[in-house]
């Protein structure tokens, strides 16, 4: 059983290592996720929202909703952790 | 960590330790525009803090300073806050979440009121992670059976 | 040369998915519950090696924090070259802390399994099972 399990990993990660022949090398400026969209809110961070940290103003500001899903996410986790455990007597 | 075993070595270097901890992730929450920082990361330390208080005393130390009901709505009251803030705009005629319009209520120009709507809605997130950090280590740490309200 | 410069290029993808397929491997080989929970873990966390890979550039590329950017900035020229792409690090600074939530909630479904089977092993779990169908 083990020894199909390993004979799985090793296939699924021939298949992952064959896939980043593909991918952009390393570092390149140049690259996909480089050079689409991420351009925009480094230029005009400072001038549409007087953020200079552009991680702090693309997390709330340019992408508000999907940080309020994340929050709401952890206070979900939160709450079943309280109701799955606590024990009052 | 239910029981408490004295040490005063680890005791005391807690007790030094546990305010800078906490003035430091007040900081990093209210300098994330200009540094790296924000909630997300704030909230861990503050949490963090709650959960060294934890490791080095018991639970009924953690628990007289930081109530269980009162951390359980302060779970709540971050999300709240964040809400909150989109709804506000919504109310003074914006979309939801779009902070620029909170110029009409706070001084300063739209820019700069982007900037104050993200400081809130980081105090919010902030609120929630140290809380529920709080809350998921306690209840794991005892399996959810620790005493109600000390005294 | 050219092969040199293909592994210069792609082996920190071949780092993370080696330490993927460790997680995976633990999460389908392993018997005991918890180490397939860490096993998902180390999974979470090449994917999240892999993200932040993708952001760098080349060529001097600093924090994406604009330098000069206090107070009053208006006509201030940003080269976003020179700045390292903030998209995956806000996408992976959120995911950091659901990936502790969710832990959180696996060791609390941990603990009832535990209280209601008194075991960790799923061989153990799965013979405890079979018991109580017997019985009905």
């Amino acid at each position: 059983m083990k020894f199909f399990a390993f004979i799985v990993v090793l296939f699924t990660g021939a298949l992952l290592i064959y896939g980043t022949v593909d991918m952009p090398d390393w570092g390149d400026p140049g690259s996909a996720p480089n050079s689409h969209v991420s351009p925009r809110y480094i230029e005009k961070t400072l001038e549409e929202t007087a953020t200079p940290n552009a991680v702090t103003s693309v997390l709330a500001d340019y992408r508000g909703y999907d940080t309020l899903g994340e929050t709401t996410v952890i206070f979900t986790a939160g709450v079943v952790c309280i109701m799955l455990l606590r024990r009052f007597r | 960590m239910k029981e408490r075993y004295p040490d005063v070595t680890i005791e005391t270097v807690c007790r030094l330790l546990i305010p800078p901890i906490q003035l430091f992730g007040l900081y990093v929450i209210a300098h994330g525009h200009y540094s790296p920082g924000g909630g997300f990361q704030g909230g861990c330390i503050l949490g963090a803090s709650f959960i060294m208080m934890f490791i080095a005393y018991d639970i009924g130390e953690v628990k007289r300073r930081m109530r269980e009901k009162l951390n359980t709505i302060l779970c709540a009251t971050g999300v709240l806050i964040y809400a909150g803030i989109g709804i506000l705009c919504l109310v003074l005629g914006a979309n939801y979440l779009d902070y620029g319009i909170l110029h009409q209520i706070l001084p300063a120009y739209p820019a700069k009121a982007r900037a104050l709507g993200t400081f809130g809605i980081e105090i919010g997130v902030g609120i929630t992670v140290m809380s529920v950090m709080i809350s998921i280590f306690l209840n794991i740490g005892t399996a959810g059976e620790h005493e109600g309200e000390p005294e | 040369m050219d092969t040199m410069q293909f592994i210069i290029g792609k082996f920190n993808y071949w780092i993370y998915i080696v330490l993927m397929m460790i997680g995976f491997y633990a999460m389908i080989a392993k018997r005991n519950l918890v180490k397939k929970i860490v096993g998902m873990n180390i999974f979470q966390t090449a994917i999240i090696l892999f993200f932040i890979s993708t952001s760098s550039k080349k060529g001097g590329a600093t924090i994406p924090i604009i330098q000069g950017g206090h107070g009053d900035a208006a006509g201030h020229v940003i080269d976003a070259a020179q700045y390292l792409n903030p998209l995956p690090h806000v996408l992976m600074l959120t995911a950091i802390v659901v990936m502790v939530s969710t832990f959180g909630v696996a060791l609390a479904l941990l603990i009832m399994i535990y209280r209601e089977y008194r075991t960790f092993e799923e061989d153990e779990i799965y013979e405890t099972l079979e018991v109580m169908r017997l019985k009905k």
